[in-house]
Order: C-alpha cells, then structure tokens, then sequence
C-alpha cells in the first residue's frame, strides 16, 4: 500500500517539475496583466481591472485557481520533501573543506531562493487574495465592495518604497530561481536533445531575465517617477 | 614541497572520527597525490604511528577505488581525473590541504578515508546488465548498430564506478552512476528486451539505499573523472518515465 | 621425477575440443544444486566463471580482494582482444590466430590449449557484444577491427583504449545478474591466504577479512584460482597494488605444481620511471604502435644534448633519427611482439641512445597526424594521450611521447592440464594465474581472450567433468582438522610478522625485493645476475624476517599487514622465478638469457634441450624446488626460429 502512494525520486521530480512548468506558465499570464498598471496605454486602467475581473469572475478561471493553488502546493510540498531528504542523504557528518565544484549558483540554492520566493507569495496572497475572499480589509473598495486590485497596487508602489525594494530584490531571487527552474523541468522530464537543449538553456535565461524584469519595472517606474 | 594535510582519521565504522593535521616535506611536485600519502605513511610508520587507511588499487585511473575529497572537490582540484592520477604540481608549495572521505548516507565509512560503496554494486545486481547467459548468443555481426548510438554507448559505459557524483552531489545523489547504466543498454539494440524492468528497478534501488534526489545541479558531471554526461540522466528520467507509464508489467 | 599428464585428449587438434565436450562427464541440474565452488578473483577468468558456473545452477562462491568485483585489474587492460572472426576478409582463421599465438609464445605453449583458445575466441567476442559490450563499430554499423603486434592480421576488437574495462564490465554484469540470483555469493574485501586438501583434493580456503581482520574458513568441492599474475614481485610494474600472487603460492605450498615461473612479460610501452618516490608504473596501450614510430637519436652527443634538456627532439632532423625497428625488422616494424620490442629498446638505452632519464625511448606521433590529421589521432588514443599528459605534464601531439618497458604480465603461473586443473585435483586456475596458452610470451590483446576463454567457455565443462565424482559427496564441513591446521597456520604467519616488531616498513623491502629482481631476473638474465639474486633474495628475506615493523593489530583493516603478507610470499615467488630463470639455459620470448643470443641479437632458443614446461614443485620453505618437465609436442605446426624481420 505505502508502495502506491510514495513516488519514486524521479517521480517527485517529475511531478515538481510539471508543477513548475505551469506556475511558469501563470507567471507569464500574471506579468501580462501586470503590465498594464503602468500608463502604457491610455485605458490602460480599464485593462488592468477587465483582466482583473475577468480573472476573479470567469468560471473557468475559478477552475483554473484550484489548480494553480493545486501547483504551487504540490511544488513547495515536494520540494521540502525533497530537499529533507537530499540533506539527510549526505549523512550525519558533512564535508570540512565545503563544496569547490562549481555548479551553477542558481542552481546550488534553489531551496533558499524558493523559500523567499515563498515569502513573497505569503505576503502578495494575503495582501491581494486575502482581500478578495473578505478575510483582509482594504480602503479601496467599489461600491459593491468590490476590492479595486489596481488603486491597491499602485498605493503599495507609490506610498511604501521598502515594500517597492523588498518586491524587487524578491524578483531578482525569483529570477535566479526561474533560471536554473526552467532547463531543470525540461531535463526532469527526459526533453534532451542535442540540437534543442542549448535552445532550452537560452530561452530559459532569458524568461528568467525578462519576467522578473517586467515585473521589477513596475516598482521601479513608480519609485522613479515619485 | 612542503604541505600540511589535514586529514580525516576514523579508527573504524563506529569510531567518532576527527581531523589531524600533518606536516610532509620534500614532495616531488612530479609525484601522484597517493604517492604523496605514501611518503606520509611511510613517515608515520617510521614513527610507529598508524598510517593512514585510503583505498587505491590500479593507479592508473581505471579501477575507481580511489576515493578522496581533497579541498573540497572529489578526487580533487583538476577536471577528468581521479585521485591516483592527480598529481602533486597541481598544489602549492606550504600549502594547506584537506583530505576527507567520500560522504554519503549509504557510504559509511570503514576506517579513515576509507568508505564502504557496496550500495553501487547493489544497484548494478538489481537490473544493470543483459540477462544473456553464456552460450547460445547470435554471432556478434548479426545486430547492426549504428556507430553514433555504439559510441555513445561507450561515453556511458566508461563509467569506473568511483562514486565521485555521488560524493560531489549537494544531495548525494547517485543519479549520474545509475543513468549511465541505463543508457549504455537503453542505447544497444541487446538492451532494448529488458528495458522497462532494468530502470523500474534500477531506480527503486538506488531510493532504498538511501541516496538523494537529483536537482540538476550537474556537479556530477563536472567531477566525473570520465566526463560522463548528464544527458544520461535526461535520458534515463525519459526511460524511467516511459516504463511507468506504459509498461503493463509490475515490477 | 613424476610424469606430468596434460590429459590432451586424442584425435586431430581441430576436434579435441569438440571430442572431450561430447565425451565429458556432466552434472544433471538437481545435483548442481548439491555442489558448491570456490571462485577466487573476480577479473575476466574469475568473474566469468563464477557468472556461468551460477547460469548452470552451481552454488558459488567468489572472493574478491578489493571492495567490488568491478575493480578487478583486468579492467585496466586498454588495446584490445583477440577472435578469428575475419570479418576484415584479411585472410583470418582459427588456424592462424592458434598458430600466431604458439609463434608468439615462442613454441613453449601447449599445442591443443592453443588451439582452442583460438577455437572458443569467436564465441566471446558474440558472448560480450550480447551482454552489451560498446565494441567500436564502424558507420556501417558492423564491428571494427585493429591490428596488433606480432600479427599481420587486424583481429582485434577494442572499445576505445578501455578494452579491459569493458569486457570486464560485462562479466560483472552476468555476475550481478547471479549474485541477484542468489546462486553466486560475493565476498568482497577477502583475501585468500591459505588452500585446504583434505585427503588429496582441494577443499576450501582460508580468508583474511580485510576490514575485520577476521580469519574465516570456507568450503567447496572445487576451488578455481583466477587471481591474475605475481608481476608486483618487481615492485614496479603495470600491476595494481593488490595485485599478489598469494593464491597461487599459498596453492603452491600446498601441492599445485607452478609452471615456468621465469616467463614474465616486459611490455615495450609505459611511461618511464621518474623518481624513488614512484608506486606504480602506467601503460600505455601497445596500439599506439599502430601509428606512433619507435625512435632515438642516431648520434649519441644528441642523446646526451636531449637528456641535458638542450636540445628539443622536434627539432632533430629525420636523418639524425634512428627508427630502429623499422630498420632491424623491416616487415613487422614498429609491430613486432613486446619482447622483441622491449629488448630492442633495452638495446638502444644501454647502448647510450636513450632520452628522458636515459631510460626512455620516443614514440612519435608526428608522422601520423601529418598524414590522418589530429582530430583521427584525437579519436583513436585521445584517453591515452590525455592520460599521459596528466602523469607527465607534456603534450604528446607536440613533443614525442617517453616510453619505457615494464613488467606487465606474467605468462607463467600454476600449471595446469588439459582441463585447467592443477596437480591437485579439484583445484583449478584460470586466466594469468596459470601458465597454459602464452608459452613464453604473450602477443597482445590475447590476455583478455584468454581469461574470458577459461571463465566462459572452458571452466564451466572441465569442473563439471571433475565435479560429477562429486554428486555424492555431500556438504564440506569447515570444522575438520585440515581446515584447523590451515587456519592456525595462517594465524601463525600473521603473528610471526606482527611479533617482529622491527624498525622498516613492508615496503621498505618490496622495493629492494624489486630492484634485485629487476637488475638480475629482469629484461636480460645472466647466469651470473641469476645467481646473484638466489643469493641475495634469502639475505633479504632473513632481514625482512628480523626487522620488518608492522602497525596495528590483526583484527582491524590493516593495509601494512596486507603488504607484509603479500611480500612475505614474494620473496618465495622471486627465488623460484630465478631458479627457472638459471635452469632454463636458452632464451626463448620474455626470457632473454644473454649468453644464448643470435649475432644479431636475438633470441636463441634450444629446441633440442628445453622445448618443455618447467613445472616446479614445493618441497620445502628455502629448499629448491624440484622440476618436472611436461615435454612439448608439436604436431600441427613446424617449430621455426621466430622471424619478424
């Protein structure tokens, strides 16, 4: 019976890997909406909040959180797990002189990175989904009580800069994260290739630039503009 | 040259170990690292001291017994080589070096830098060969093989067993070492009959023993002292999952 | 004198084989299970027969001296391995690989162990490509082939430089599947100190846990040694550390008679030796004359610029360069057997030729990567050159490699019969550890056929012919008196090297064992050196015997014992190969007495007086042995005078 429900390490990998794939995916859909809270077009507020809606309203949608909350659950839960026994595999006595070899830093550190990732995700839930399901108050609200997502983050970027600058370096280690992330999934799951795996690496870097990028801009555009 | 080792002493599996430092003159920077703690013992048994228990046999970077971590490093600070082929003009001279065993959960170790890597031969007897008995075989010409899959065959099978990823893996993981056995034969046609079975297998043994999870670091690769590479182990996460998945028969 | 009986079986060469495989006795596979067999060694011999002897439903158990099976030093083993499978259509056959290996061997080997030796190296090479062997193929996906020295064939197959490595791989593996099985029992980290024979036949061992230091007795109805060859009594040599001939002498001591103790094997391609601080000597494959060419300087003052570092040998005009294979033995070349190889190099060293340390000749690769480029270089010995820039901290595809001969294998070892079994029946050796196919010298790539030959294909019969007496035979008990006289007597020796409690290490003494052996039983003996090492070897033995200090305890892992242990029976292995050496008044392949050469210098042998295997038997610590001689007939073959020029 045990044998059924624990997974072989390959499988938790596995399954952590097509989790993050696909909270790789959300982020992507995430910084799109994003965007539009910086004036890049003139109705660009009505974007933000149709989107917004959208996302808050669509069945589908409703469908679509369960199993992104589904995602990130099982991706921090298998990655602690993992990470328990990665420690407990090198035994009761480590190495005096460290570890010289040199593996990727981002690769080396993703169970840090991933716990401030974490922290951020803490934080960002109970300061934006929190309110929408009523367990956190906001003073920007619609007439139906509606939360007004866009007046919330802009009042965050523009009145707290310790939260702008803790949201960015929070980013930068999600980047870090993301880059060794992104070419670990494909090499998880078996997708190698010599002629598609250095493209796989390349695109990877660049998500894991570009993403975290967009979303540093925001902040940072507010912090310069103030 | 002159050095200072700082090496792991352990009388024995239950012993509490500690390190002891040592002072060794006069080395020949043309010298092998073993032949440098050949010099050591040699001293020490001049001093009716315990010399120093390490495991070595070949010397000549084929057999995989010798097994040190030398400044933080698996078989030390060059690439593609083991500790009996390192040799000493890649230190300098006054300097400090330390010297520990192998670690890892299912490497205990035995007596000073010595450590017990039966655990690898237990996940080669759990699935890592052909199940051809002696006798009754087609003639050798009979299965073509193309030359680019036959060769890299051989980048997989060069593998000497030393345990270097697993001692160079953050996780110690033995990832590297079981991939390279699953690809030799999931690479040849003579592999191909017992696939499914040998990674299912392969696999749950390497679990049980105890070794960590695989996170891509790719140290494995980089102290490998054959370079094997880690598209193994993508190679084997594939093999592994297409058992799993496909494969009607429980193993 | 006894008369030593070979047990050829009758008939023409080409059927003995056949014949005494139709004929044998067999066991029936409920039996089997009744019966167990000792297999100590896990390398190609070793490892192979113990994998087929569980395939057949045999209780085995296999001892290994290091931590795995794996480790085994046949695994070192780079060019490549012999089979009459003439796929190249070069003119191979059976006929020819049998008939170059006696030629090679000098006409000192066994006419019909020859012969099916080259029979059965067909089915190995189908046997490991089977188990998955990554044999190097060419773009048509069939095998690929290289030639060897002393052949004009190309019958060797090879996976990259690490042939060894491979094939051993693949017995390892046919061993996991037996050990996973439950019919092969592995001990690891044992040592064999000791046989039992109980009433005549071997029975069992005695082992040394190497981690526990605990003596431990196990039993059998047979008992097959494949412990490799005894060239660590030269201190340096191609040989791994652990490498002994314990076993064999242990075996020895205990009845088995050894066979030509005097034909070791000086391979004409290693790195030179570099300091007194050196352990070990490293090979370099003997393919690599396949393209490199062999030279030293013409001129002695250039000999003499290039080991005063003042001159670079690049730049020493081709005229100025003696390629002094190619001139002595103009159709072979730089392929001539290692023997010949070796002394020539030997030839030109002691002469004053020599580079490096003067003890060091080029092999230059120049030539080749003019003419193939580097990248195919780079493809064919890319492993070796990396391994020799490593040791040697120069780039050999720019400078020339150093090479120097060092002992490599020992074609001598326990001698057997027909069957592989010893004068003590039930006790078996198989691969280096005994004498049987090389006669006085090895060709290349013929080691790996030979030790996959025993283990695969000859073993797994001649036991069983052995053990159908056995059927009956019941369990062997471990509590009788031969196994308490055999286990007090290895804790005796124990203690007796512990007790000395001297002042210099173990190899403190193999090192000087060494040079003796080296400067007088070496490359070129003399009645004269041989003498002297009988003389000095006891010397050094009482000395070792009254000063050695060994550390610790026996009861703990114990390296230094292990040494002592190992030395201790390397004093004995040298005498015997120096009382060979004396008796054995001709040269024939390794075995170069300087007073019996040919005005060019090459080997003389005498057909007339020495055309035997010397089999010598133990008669007591520091006695001579007695010899008996296994005369040896040729019917197949003409004997000629070896000839590669």
């Amino acid at each position: 019976m045990i044998k059924q429900i624990t997974f072989s390490s390959i499988t938790k990998k596995v399954i952590m890997s097509l989790a993050g794939l696909f909270l790789i995916v959300f982020l992507l859909v995430h910084l799109g909406i994003n965007l539009f809270l910086l004036p890049l077009t003139e109705n660009h507020r009505e974007i933000f909040e149709l989107a917004a809606n959208f996302m808050a309203t669509n069945p589908l949608i409703k469908i679509m959180e369960i199993f992104l909350f589904g995602g990130f659950i099982i991706h921090i839960i298998y990655g602690i797990v993992v990470q328990l026994q990665n420690w407990a595999s090198r035994g009761n006595i480590g190495y005096k002189s460290g570890n010289k070899t040199k593996a990727s830093l981002s690769s080396r550190y993703m169970i840090y990175t991933g716990i401030l990732v974490l922290l951020f995700l803490a934080m960002h839930i109970y300061q934006f989904y929190f309110i929408k399901l009523g367990l956190n108050s906001s003073v920007f609200m619609d007439e139906h009580g509606h939360p007004l997502f866009y007046d919330i983050a802009i009042n965050l970027f523009t009145t707290q800069p310790a939260y702008s600058i803790l949201y960015i370096v929070l980013f930068v280690f999600l980047g870090f994260h993301l880059n060794h992330a992104f070419q670990s999934a494909f090499q998880t799951l078996g997708w190698e290739h010599p002629k598609y795996t250095p493209c796989i690496k390349t695109l990877g870097l660049v998500y894991a630039i570009v993403v975290p990028l967009g979303f540093i801009i925001i902040p940072l555009y507010f912090l310069i503009m103030k | 040259m002159d050095l200072t080792l700082k090496i792991w002493r352990q009388e024995n599996a239950q012993a509490k170990g500690e390190f002891k430092n040592y002072q060794v003159k006069g080395v020949s920077k043309d010298s092998s690292f073993l032949e440098m703690l050949d010099v050591l013992n040699e001293s020490l048994v001049d001093k009716i001291e315990s010399p120093v228990c390490f495991d070595h046999d070949c010397r000549e970077g084929i057999c995989g017994m010798c097994s040190l971590y030398i400044n933080g490093r698996p078989h030390g600070p060059d690439d593609a080589i083991t500790t009996c082929q390192l040799h000493m003009r890649k230190f300098k001279n006054g300097e400090t070096i330390t010297v520990e065993p192998w670690r890892a959960k299912p490497f205990p170790v035995i007596k000073d830098l010595v450590v017990d890597r039966s655990a690898l031969d237990e996940i080669i007897q759990s699935g890592g060969y052909t199940s051809a008995s002696t006798g009754g075989v087609p003639d050798a010409n009979a299965i073509l093989i193309s030359k680019y899959d036959s060769d890299l065959a051989m980048d997989a099978a060069s593998c000497i067993g030393c345990g270097a990823c697993v001692a160079a893996c953050k996780n110690a993981s033995a990832m590297l070492f079981v991939s390279a056995k699953v690809s030799q034969f999931a690479l040849l046609p003579q592999g191909q009959v017992e696939k499914e079975r040998r990674v299912q297998k392969m696999v749950a043994k390497m679990d049980e023993l105890g070794f960590g999870n695989c996170t891509n670091t790719y140290a494995c690769e980089m102290e490998c002292p054959k370079e094997i590479s880690v598209s193994n182990i993508a190679r084997m996460n594939r093999e592994f999952l297409g058992a799993k998945l496909f494969s009607r028969e429980t193993v | 004198m006894t008369k030593l009986n070979s047990k050829t079986p009758h008939g023409p060469l080409a059927e003995k084989w056949t014949n005494y495989k139709a004929h044998q006795n067999l066991v029936n596979p409920s039996n089997k299970r009744k019966i167990d067999i000792i297999v100590v060694g896990t390398g190609l011999a070793g490892g192979a027969a113990a994998a087929s002897f569980g395939e057949l439903g045999f209780n085995v158990k296999n001892f290994c001296i290091q931590d795995s099976p794996r480790r085994a030093h046949s695994i070192a083993a780079q060019g490549g391995i012999n089979a009459a499978k003439n796929y190249p259509g070069d003119g191979d056959s059976v006929y020819r690989l049998f008939y170059d290996t006696i030629k090679g061997g000098d006409y000192r080997a066994r006419e019909a162990n020859v012969f099916r030796l080259a029979e059965v190296s067909n089915n190995i090479i189908d046997q490991c490509v089977a188990q998955g062997v990554p044999f190097a193929r060419e773009y048509s996906g069939y095998l690929d082939n290289r030639s060897f020295g002393g052949a004009q064939v190309s019958r060797t197959f090879y996976a990259r430089g690490q042939t060894g490595q491979q094939l051993l791989l693949g017995a390892y593996g046919a061993l996991s599947k037996e050990i996973n099985k439950g019919t092969v029992k592995m001990y690891n980290r044992k040592e064999m100190l000791d046989l039992v024979v109980v009433d005549g036949k071997a029975r069992g061992i005695i082992t040394r846990d190497l981690i526990s230091g605990k003596i431990e007795r196990h039993s059998a109805h047979a008992v097959v040694i494949a412990t490799g060859g005894y060239g660590n009594v030269f201190y340096l040599s191609t040989m791994a550390m652990s490498s002994n001939g314990g076993a064999a002498i242990s075996s020895w001591k205990r009845g088995a008679f050894f066979g030509n103790p005097a034909f070791v094997q000086i391979h004409p391609t290693c790195i030179p030796v570099h300091g007194d601080f050196q352990s070990k000597l490293t090979l370099m494959s003997e393919s690599l004359r396949n393209d490199g060419r062999i030279w030293v300087p013409r001129k002695k003052e250039d000999a003499e610029a290039i080991r005063a570092g003042k001159l670079n040998p690049n730049s020493l005009k081709e005229e100025d360069r003696d390629y002094y294979l190619e001139r002595r033995y103009p159709a072979f070349g730089n392929l001539v057997p290692r023997d010949v190889a070796s002394r020539a190099a030997k030839e030109r060293c002691d002469a004053g030729f020599g580079v490096g340390t003067g003890l060091a000749v080029y092999l230059d690769f120049a030539a080749s990567i003019k003419r193939l480029g580097v990248e195919v270089i780079k493809a064919r010995y890319g492993n070796l050159f990396q391994m020799y820039e490593k040791i040697v901290d120069t780039n050999p595809y720019e400078t020339p490699m150093m090479i120097y001969p060092a002992i490599h294998y020992a074609m001598g070892g326990l001698w057997v019969d027909y069957e592989l079994q010893t004068t003590i029946p039930g006790l078996f050796a198989g691969g280096e550890a005994n004498f049987s196919d090389h006669g006085a010298n090895r060709l290349g790539a013929s080691a790996l056929m030979q030790g996959l030959s025993d283990g695969y294909f000859v073993l797994p019969y001649t036991v069983q012919n052995y053990l159908a007496a056995e059927i009956g035979t019941g369990p062997i008990p471990i509590n009788t008196a031969a196994f308490d006289e055999a286990e007090n007597k290895v804790k005796e020796r124990i203690n007796r090297l512990l007790n000395i409690k001297g002042t210099k290490s173990p190899d403190y003494f193999h090192k000087k064992l060494g040079h003796v052996m080296w400067d007088n039983v070496g490359m070129g003996r003399t009645k004269e050196g041989l003498e002297i090492a009988l003389k000095e070897i006891p010397v050094l033995r009482d000395e070792f015997f009254k000063n050695l200090r060994v550390t610790g305890t026996p009861d703990e892992f114990n390296p230094e014992l292990e040494k002592a242990l190992r030395i201790a029976d390397f004093f004995d292995m040298g005498e015997l190969m120096a009382y060979d050496a004396l008796h054995r008044k001709e040269s024939c392949g390794g075995h170069f007495r300087e007073e019996y050469q040919t005005p060019e210098g090459e080997a003389l042998r005498d057909d007339d007086d020495f055309m035997y295997v010397a089999a010598w038997e133990f008669i007591g610590d520091g006695v001579k042995p007695e010899l008996h001689k296994e005369e040896l007939k040729y019917e197949a073959i003409e004997v000629k005078a070896r000839n590669y020029k």
